[in-house]
């Protein structure tokens, strides 16, 4: 029988390992052109993945996920906060649960 | 104009406060698979407030149920928070580079996909404070959430838990839509991420990859593609 305590010690070690190298590493500015625009390109990319077809499932059914999906889309489009975006969204979801 | 520290950690806080919610609903979910692998209340609150990450909690609780070996579970958790790696060089690029050591170490436990994804949004450079707000109301939530998963069950109706979860999706869209909407390229970069991300849920063998690794692949692929093609004028973090 494995010690819980060590599997969370490993977990937790080993993942802020990966969080903490390259950001207490790297001091300078990154001059290539190209890595640059490399790491711009990086949020966009990762929070696209993330997002697209996951929100789908996340509510486990898709009806009020794609109302919900719509709604924070035309809220972001508004540009408005963060809050308000997450919130809305989950009361659309709420609501079109009661429906449907 | 200077900001203070406390008004920087109040922004923090507040943005993000939704993560905090979905956070919640998440790690309750954590909690309730923690009750049924049968871990304690103590284990299980502890391993969500030192590990702080969802795909490698659960992929973690399935080993320690299969009791696989230290070195198997720290493999997995590699690969699964790998992309973290790629948010800490991104990250680095948006600190200033006089922060020292010792904050940077701090910021860097708080670098989930959902503080990164706030932290990038931040105008100009970002300050360790800002992060440090984000944490304080980020950190709580998760390792609560998992504390009355494990402990008293599931209290909130499926209805509102699934109505939740919804919301830190909602808040990466957020983050990502106005600037896609100022710039075409970002736009362009946004809709074929989606679109690859889809292919890679639908079609066969690409389906088996697990969706941290799949976060890292399609990373490298687009980022790299847009780099090449669409360039980034000068100071991009200013």
């Amino acid at each position: 029988m494995n010690n819980i305590y060590i599997y969370i010690l490993v977990m937790a070690l080993v993942t802020y390992v990966i969080r903490a190298l390259p950001l207490t590493l790297i001091h300078k500015q990154i001059k290539n052109k190209f890595f640059k625009s490399f790491l711009y390109y990086i949020p966009y990319v990762t929070l696209s993945v993330m997002t697209f077809p996951a929100i789908l499932k996340c509510t486990g059914n898709t009806t009020t996920a794609l109302v919900g999906f719509i709604v924070a889309l035309l809220l972001a489009y508004k540009e408005k906060s963060l809050t308000t975006v997450a919130l809305v969204s989950s009361i659309c979801v709420y609501l079109t649960g009661l429906i449907v | 104009m200077v900001v203070s520290k406390i008004e920087l950690w109040k922004k923090g806080f507040k943005d993000a406060i939704p993560i905090g919610l979905g956070y919640f609903a998440v790690s309750l979910t954590f909690g309730l698979q923690c009750g049924i692998a049968e871990l304690g209340i103590f284990e299980a609150t502890l391993l969500s407030f030192s590990n702080l990450t969802s795909a490698g909690q659960f992929g973690g609780l399935e080993l320690i149920v299969a009791q696989a070996s230290y070195f198997e579970m720290a493999f997995t958790q590699f690969i699964l928070n790998l992309r973290y790696v790629l948010m800490s060089t991104a990250l680095s690029q948006k600190l200033d580079s006089k922060t020292s050591i010792p904050h940077r170490m701090l910021v860097s436990h708080g670098i989930t996909d959902e503080i990164f994804g706030i932290s990038m949004a931040v105008k100009g450079k970002l300050a360790p404070y800002y992060s440090y707000g984000a944490m304080s109301c980020a950190i709580p939530c998760w390792t609560l959430g998992t504390l009355t998963g494990a402990s008293i069950g599931n209290i909130l109706p499926p209805d509102i838990l699934n109505a939740l979860s919804i919301a830190i999706y909602g808040m990466f869209i957020a983050i990502i839509i106005p600037p896609a909407k100022q710039n075409k390229t970002i736009l362009f970069v946004v809709i074929l991420s989606m679109v690859t991300s889809l292919l890679f849920e639908v079609l066969p063998v690409l389906n088996l990859i697990s969706s941290g690794f799949k976060i890292i692949v399609v990373t490298i692929i687009i980022a790299s593609l847009a780099a090449y093609f669409f360039p980034v004028q000068e100071d991009t973090y200013e």
